[in-house]
């Protein structure tokens, strides 16, 4: 059993990577990270700045970004493509489960 | 060993060609990769076939596999004698490890040359495993064990599936859909690569009471007409026990009451809100004297709640 303290973090907002960190964890070179950037995919919080911080919630998409690549073999304005939907139908259901939530159940 | 069919799971002929063979990839791919799919058992499957299509598009891990014969899927098999020395080690010990760990074999051939030079750094392998947790454990934070068979190079350089366990401490601030991620404990690094860091899916699982939206929480609050007429004190449950919550008078069937700060706590902000959402009911069999007492008020009454019916009516002509 793994008992060693270590610190655990969670991939939100109140998290930030810088571009190297967010290259390190996720398999991504810069470059890459950069392209998707362009293309819209992922947002620094300080895009004018020249060190770019990204929110902890970026990881999250980085690394499904890695993962698309890999399996279909996409091209980066491709995984960026998919990146952008599948970002919009999270919002989506996180949308709809907040109405739903709103709903009242009980009718008694 | 048990048998795997690699063509059978990518549903392609033993004949087939590579571009083939990569057609039906992907088009299983679109179908069950967990980023895409919604198939619950989308993840496994896609393992399946992640694993099928990685020895069937490599010709050398294909050759090999090829090699091992054609068995029925799950049968038990041994390669044949002069395999190992023709596609692996001729140390090879083929205890405990599987057709996918013994065609990564092919690999860690060169891995053991790289891991015997030291030249080459890799990081360790990222693992990711869905918790699923109650409310009341989001609320408090809790520690979770976890087991997993992971991928393991063992002291001589083979790659196996090991079991390993893990106690986790979520710390509160969790909600549905989450991720924590825990730096240094997925799989090992190697020649001094990074270790691998571990990612939990939170998933809460659903409350009797409770609905979540992020850090918020709602909550029906029936209440009697007069209640709901006249105003009321109420006992409502919040997940750090009990609270008094005035409902103001005249208050409306749908409307939301807040409850500031008594939804989820969030890792470095102020808690989220508990909304009460006002129900007016009715007791499902009055008593006599309800009854008269009902009849008195719709008597004295002059309020007609389908008022609008008319003047909506109207205008619409």
């Amino acid at each position: 059993m793994e008992t060693r303290p270590v610190e655990a973090v969670w991939l939100t907002e109140d998290h930030e990577f810088s571009l190297a960190e967010l290259a390190d964890i996720s398999g991504l070179s810069e470059a890459e990270l950069r392209e998707l950037v362009d293309y819209g995919a992922i947002k620094p919080v300080n895009p004018d700045s020249p060190q770019w911080v990204f929110q902890g919630r970026c990881l999250v998409t980085v690394r499904a970004a890695c993962r698309l690549r890999v399996s279909f073999d996409l091209e980066p304005q491709e995984v960026a493509l998919v990146i952008s939907l599948l970002d919009r139908i999270q919002d989506l259901e996180a949308q709809l489960a907040s109405l739903r939530a709103q709903l009242p159940h009980r009718v008694r | 060993m048990k048998y795997k069919d690699y063509y059978d799971i990518l549903g392609v002929k033993r004949d087939a060609g590579a571009n083939e063979i990569k057609k039906a990839y992907r088009k299983l791919a679109h179908k069950y990769h967990p980023d895409v799919s919604k198939d619950p058992a989308g993840e496994e499957k896609f393992k399946e076939i992640a694993e099928a299509y990685d020895t069937l598009k490599n010709p050398e891990k294909r050759a090999a596999y090829d090699q091992l014969g054609s068995y029925q899927p799950g049968q038990d098999f041994q390669p044949p004698p002069d395999w190992s020395k023709q596609f692996g080690d001729t140390e090879s010990s083929f205890e405990g490890i599987d057709l996918e760990a013994l065609l990564a074999g092919l690999a860690a051939g060169r891995h053991r040359a790289v891991h015997g030079t030291g030249q080459i750094r890799m990081p360790g392998q990222d693992y990711e495993v869905t918790a699923h947790i109650s409310l009341e454990d989001a609320f408090r934070g809790t520690e979770v064990e976890l087991n997993l068979t992971v991928p393991e190079y063992d002291g001589k350089g083979f790659l196996r599936r090991v079991p390993r366990a893990f106690k986790v401490r979520i710390p509160k601030g969790a909600t549905d859909g989450q991720r924590l991620r825990l730096a240094g404990r997925g799989g090992k690094g190697i020649n001094g690569g990074r270790d691998g860091d571990l990612y939990l899916n939170i998933a809460l699982h659903p409350h009797p009471l409770f609905r979540v939206s992020g850090h918020d929480l709602y909550l029906d609050l029936p209440l009697a007409p007069w209640e709901a007429v006249l105003g009321a004190n109420v006992e409502v449950p919040t997940l750090g026990g009990p609270v008094y919550l005035k409902v103001p008078p005249n208050t409306r069937a749908g409307q939301q009451l807040r409850l500031s700060r008594r939804g989820l706590p969030k890792s470095h902000d102020r808690e989220g809100d508990l909304f009460a959402i006002a129900q007016i009911v009715v007791p499902t069999a009055a008593s006599e004297h309800e009854r008269v007492l009902f009849k008195q008020l719709a008597d004295a009454s002059t309020f007609n709640p389908r008022g609008h019916f008319q003047q909506e009516v109207r205008s619409g002509n």
